[in-house]
Order: structure tokens, then C-alpha cells, then sequence
């Protein structure tokens, strides 16, 4: 069941929580809104469930104008961040509860019911806590249970407000590659939102990144990371090392620090986005740039070595940060306080006279400069 | 009476742990405190105990077999019964209406429910016989639909509900006030019919704090006084209450059997809130998971 958004407006007094969003949810894909708070998702993914309306605009399923429908009428799955189950009743219980509401003519009957829910207690992986109380569970578990719930009555559409959120680091891992695989086995429709972009780019096959009431961008997550079409986008996906500046003569400069931008003619007003992995460091400067930065800190945790850099002799708004492999690492063993300079590979200018970014590769001239190294 | 039944119901909190506790003065807190509950509740009630002591066991059994009182402690059990029934239906309808909607006026409602623990009974009393008396206001008209309240053992039924409606109120509310909308929500995304979500999800959870309030209101509609006797009538056998022929025992200087008779309504009260109590503890307890 594909879900259609069409300019869906919605205020909360003077704030404006979403403006003229539309957006298509494909059918049988697992869909992430991205955003940071108040950017508007959990509104949106509320309203598509009908659990909110909106001011104006229509949500429609798979064609059918659904707006005017009451949620308990539009047969989706809700999963809430913190679980919201009947904390009187038991597991076995709880999932049967969306089964046993049914009316009573497409009401399974009680054996039926049962068989259902033992079955779901397995999908789950938890048979053995049939007759537990939601209070005797952990956290993983609990939402384990509340997504068997939703799926007992076998909805069109599965909705999950932050699933994850409450959980922690390790549980929040293993759910999430659970609840994938959930979904390649049974291809449910499904919409989560998440702040957290790691999580949206793993687990969806398509983000929709929000911001402040508004779709910034839509795409897959290969797409989306490695274009984005704004700094907004830039910004929330990953840390990115930015040179602020003013372009003079084909190059980017600010203070003791500047960059060749082979190709850009006219001087104006710039910024330049290196993703981590975009830059290398090196102990004195290259021909294509020059951007000098003292080490505040290294972290070796991980596949790679993480170095946190401070701009020396130019400024930045944020600590820069570099990826360096471990192999790397040891042969160049870069230690703290100690001045490098970033060697950019890849970049991604945003210039003052245009909305779109210019992505510059350095690593086309590396060769004609090699000599002159 | 009142206070005694408060303290009986107040929820059962484990003692801090002995190695490491936050806040300081656990010793010296507790001790006061039973020293209060001391001073206020058990010697009153030991005194209680000790006036009765004077009397043998026939004498005690012949004072509160004697059919007048029995007479009361039905009449009072009956109608305290109903009150708190009645309390636990209005009194949850309206928490419900001032925890949930927004209206004007609702400050007011809010602090109006107090009004029957701030009025002295007795002004309470005669005011509800003026108003349900054959020619008050509420009087007149529901004589012609054939009822008679004022001086018959409804009127009884109406003071106590009147007295004691605000514990379930105030009980109810608070629970009321922390149920989380998304249980609700969860309820109607499942498909839920609003009968089913409120049977399902609302009340179970706010079932313990409304037979706590009802027990309450239940407990004090058994010891009222003030508010009864004036709309009551007292006639023998038919509207006399519990309370009153402990009265009517002190008035005639029988000290011990009118502690005989209260005591009996105290075992009643303790009994009971005990048990809800000891109930709701093991109900809190599942739903806690402690």
C-alpha cells in the first residue's frame, strides 16, 4: 500500500509544524523520516496515522483518500517510542488485544487468536514470555512486543515513532537489523522516524530528510550521502569539516589558510564541506592547498583512528575532524599538538550565487602535481 | 475517624535500603512520626479499648446485640454502601470531566469539590434538610414524583455522599492526570471502539486509586454524624445511625457502651481498608513489577 502526501499543512498556535509537505511512500519499502527535533516528523508520521489531523491537505493509501478516516478505521500499525503497553495485561495479551477488538463477525475465534499470537511470540523470538507482565521486561523486549502487537491485526501500513530511541546502544543495534530483516521477509509498507541518521541511512531504503516543517530532500541512502542538495542536508548527515571563505583567483582563502577551486572564475563568497574521510593529513602543505590545523585530540576506537583538528592561523565553526586508518596511523603516528595540514580529495562548494552544490575533486590534477610535490 | 482512615490507607513504601540512603534523617523522621501517629491515633483508640475493658463480655455482647443498634448498623451500612457507590460513580465522572476537558469555570469546579471537607457538617446537615425538606427547594418537586428524602434513611444516603465525594474525587484525579495518552492512542490504533479502550486500557489502571477512594468515602460515611442526624429524622428501627447511638449513649453518661459501639465501627473501618490495602498492594505490585 503505497502512501501518497499531498500539501499537508499543519500549526500548533503560532507554530508552524508542517508547510506544504507531499511527499510518495513507495509500497513494501521501509522508509525513514530524518530529522532534528520539531523538524516536524513525528507531526507528520502522526497524521498519517490519523492520530492527529492536519489543517489542510489530503493523505491518501494506495489511491484512497483517507483524511476524513478515524485511525482505528485505517488499519495501520503504531509503534510508540516508549512501548505504550497495557501494562495490566500480559504479553499474550497485549498482542491479542488488536485481534480481539475486531468486530465480531471478522473476529478470529478464541483458539484461533491464540494460535495467532504464539505464532507472532515466535516471529518475535520471545515464546517463553507469553505470560509475562510488560514490567518483568527489558527494553529490547518490550518493543519486541509492542511491534507484535501492531502487526497482529496484519496492517496495511506499519508506523514507528522513534522505535529505538529509548533503547541502548547494543539493544538499539541488534532491533534494528532484526526489524530489517522482519521487513525483507514480509514487506509491509513501513514509515520510522529517527533523529539519529546513522540509524535512517542503515536500516531504510529511502530517506526523506525534514527540516523545520519542510522535505529537504528525498532520495536512498547511497544517493543521499553521497549528494546532497543542501547544507541543511550536508550538515545533519555526519560530521563535515567546513572552510569558510572568499574565492580570489580560482582559490578559496581565509586567514593563513586556502584551497585551489580549479574552475571557479567568479570572486565571491564560499563554503567549502570535506567529509572526514574526504581529507587526508600531511606534514606540510600540497599545491592545492594549504590548511593548517593542530591536533586536539586522536580516538582509537573503531575501524579507524579518528583525529580531532584545531584551523591554526584560520578559523572554523566547528573542531575539524579526519579518518585515518589504523595502518596509516602507525606509519605516520601523528601525536598531539602537533601541526598537519589537510589535503582535501573531495569537496563540496556552496557558492553565494547558487542554491546547489558544486562537488570539486581534487585527486583529477593529483597526477600533474605529483611532480612538483 | 476520618484521620485514621487516611493514615490506614496511605500506600505501603518499602523502607529505604540500610546501606545507602540519600536523604538523611530516616531514624529521626520515623520516630516523630510514630510518635505522632501514637499521640493522635493509638492512644485515643487504646483509651477506646480501655473504656470498654470495664465492661464483661456478656454486657459488652448485650450492648452491641441490642436491636436498636443492630437496627443502626444496618441503616448505616446500606446507606454508606450506596453513597460511596453513588460517590464512585459521580465522583470518577467528574475527575474525568476535570482532568480531561477544558471549560470555563473549571478552577472553580476544581476547588469547589473541596467545599464538603471545608463546611462543618452540621451547616452541611441542615442545609440539605432545608433544601430536601417536603417544602425546600429539591423537596418540593421530588415529592411529587413521589420521593421522600429529608427525614427517611435516603436523606442519610444523601448527606454521606455529599461529606465524602471528595475522596474519590481527589483519589481518582491524580491517576487520572498521569495516564499516558499514547496507551489511549495504542488502543485506537488497534481498533478499539472508546467503550472498549476505556474498559481495556482507562480503567484497569485507574481502578486501585477509585476502590481506595470509594473505600474512603465508604469508611467516613460510617462514622458521619454531623450531617446526618439533621436530615436523618432519627426514628428508631428505621433512620438512626451508628454514630447517633453512640450518642445517644453519651448523652445518657454510658461511657462504656457508647466505646463499645464505636469500637465496633472502627474493627469495620480498620477491616476494610486493610483488605484494600493488602489488595491493592498485590495489584500495584503486578503492575510495577516490584
Amino acid at each position: 500500500m503505497s502512501i501518497t502526501i499531498d500539501r499537508i499543512n499543519k500549526r500548533f498556535g503560532n507554530f508552524t509544524a508542517l508547510n506544504d509537505v507531499s511527499l510518495e511512500i513507495p509500497e513494501g519499502k521501509l522508509t525513514a523520516l530524518l530529522g532534528p527535533s520539531g523538524s516536524g516528523k513525528t507531526t507528520l508520521l502522526r497524521i498519517i496515522a490519523g492520530l492527529e489531523s492536519s489543517d489542510s491537505g489530503r493523505v491518501l493509501f494506495g489511491g484512497d483518500d483517507v483524511s476524513n478516516l478515524h485511525v482505528r478505521d485505517r488499519n495501520i500499525g503504531f509503534v510508540f517510542q516508549h512501548y505504550a503497553l497495557f501494562r495490566h495485561l500480559t504479553v499474550a495479551e497485549n498482542i491479542a488485544f488488536g485481534l480481539e477488538s475486531l468486530p465480531r463477525k471478522e473476529r478470529p475465534g478464541k483458539q484461533e487468536i491464540r494460535q495467532r499470537v504464539e505464532k507472532l511470540l515466535e516471529m518475535i523470538q520471545l515464546p517463553q514470555l507469553a505470560n509475562r507482565y510488560p514490567s518483568q521486561l527489558s527494553g529490547g523486549q518490550k518493543q519486541r512486543v509492542a511491534l507484535a502487537r501492531a502487526l497482529a491485526t496484519q496492517p496495511r501500513i506499519l508506523l514507528l515513532d522513534e522505535p529505538f530511541g529509548a533503547l541502548d546502544a547494543k539493544v538499539r543495534k541488534d532491533l534494528r537489523r532484526w526489524l530489517r530483516a522482519l521487513h525483507d521477509e514480509y514487506h509491509f509498507t513501513s514509515i520510522f522516524v529517527t533523529h539519529d541518521q546513522e540509524e535512517a541511512l542503515e536500516l531504510s531504503d529511502q530517506v526523506v530528510v525534514m527540516s523545520q516543517g519542510q522535505v529537504e530532500q528525498v532520495n536512498t541512502p547511497t544517493a543521499l550521502y553521497a549528494r546532497p542538495e543542501s547544507r541543511f542536508v550536508f550538515d545533519f548527515l555526519g560530521h563535515v569539516n567546513t572552510v569558510v571563505g572568499l574565492v580570489k583567483g580560482q582559490k578559496l582563502v581565509q586567514g593563513d589558510a586556502w584551497i585551489s577551486l580549479p574552475g571557479v572564475r567568479n570572486d565571491q563568497e564560499a563554503q567549502l564541506y570535506l567529509r572526514p574521510h574526504e581529507v587526508q593529513l600531511a606534514r606540510a602543505p600540497s599545491v592545492k592547498a594549504k590548511l593548517p590545523l593542530r591536533i586536539a585530540s586522536i580516538s582509537l576506537i573503531g575501524s579507524e583512528v579518528r583525529i580531532e583538528l584545531m584551523p591554526e592561523g584560520w578559523q572554523s565553526d566547528e573542531v575539524w575532524e579526519v579518518g585515518m586508518s589504523h595502518s596509516e596511523f602507525a606509519r605516520q603516528s601523528p601525536t598531539r599538538g602537533e601541526l598537519w595540514y589537510a589535503v582535501p580529495e573531495v569537496g563540496h562548494l556552496f557558492l553565494a550565487d547558487g542554491a546547489e552544490p558544486r562537488t570539486i575533486d581534487w585527486q583529477y590534477t593529483e597526477a600533474a602535481n605529483a611532480s612538483n610535490m | 475517624m476520618s484521620t485514621s482512615a487516611q493514615a490506614g490507607a496511605a500506600p505501603v513504601r518499602r523502607f529505604a535500603s540500610r546501606s545507602k540512603r540519600v536523604l538523611p534523617g530516616f531514624g529521626l523522621s520515623l520516630g516523630i512520626s510514630l510518635f505522632f501517629v501514637s499521640l493522635v491515633l493509638l492512644l485515643p483508640m487504646t483509651g477506646l479499648v480501655v473504656e470498654t475493658a470495664g465492661m464483661t463480655l456478656d454486657q459488652f455482647w448485650f450492648t452491641i446485640t441490642d436491636p436498636r443498634v443492630v437496627e443502626s448498623y444496618k441503616v448505616t451500612l446500606w446507606t454508606a454502601l450506596a453513597a460511596s457507590l453513588f460517590n464512585g460513580f459521580f465522583g470518577l465522572l467528574l475527575a474525568w470531566v476535570l482532568v480531561r476537558y477544558e471549560f470555563p469555570g473549571k478552577r472553580l469546579i476544581d476547588a469547589v469539590v473541596d467545599l464538603p471537607f471545608a463546611l462543618p457538617t452540621a451547616v452541611a446537615g441542615i442545609t440539605l434538610a432545608t433544601l430536601f425538606a417536603q417544602n425546600g427547594w429539591y423537596g418540593q418537586w421530588l415529592l411529587k414524583a413521589g420521593i421522600e428524602v429529608a427525614y427517611t434513611p435516603i436523606g442519610i444516603v444523601v448527606a454521606m455522599a455529599f461529606t465524602s465525594i471528595p475522596f474519590v474525587v481527589r483519589t481518582v484525579q491524580p491517576v487520572l492526570e498521569e495516564l499516558s495518552p499514547a496507551d489511549e492512542e495504542a488502543a485506537v490504533s488497534l481498533g478499539a471502539s472508546d467503550s472498549r479502550v476505556f474498559r481495556k486500557v482507562i480503567f484497569p489502571s485507574l481502578w486501585p486509586a477509585l476502590v481506595t477512594g470509594v473505600a474512603l468515602s465508604f469508611t467516613r460515611s460510617l462514622g458521619e454524624f454531623g450531617a446526618i442526624i439533621f436530615i436523618a429524622g432519627n426514628t428508631p428501627y428505621i433512620s438512626e445511625v451508628t454514630s447517633l447511638m453512640i450518642f445517644i449513649r453519651l448523652q445518657e453518661y454510658d461511657y462504656a457502651a457508647a466505646s463499645a459501639i464505636a469500637s465496633v465501627v472502627l474493627l469495620v473501618s480498620l477491616v476494610l481498608l486493610f483488605a484494600i490495602n493488602l489488595w491493592q498492594g498485590r495489584y500495584l505490585k503486578r503492575l510495577e513489577g516490584r
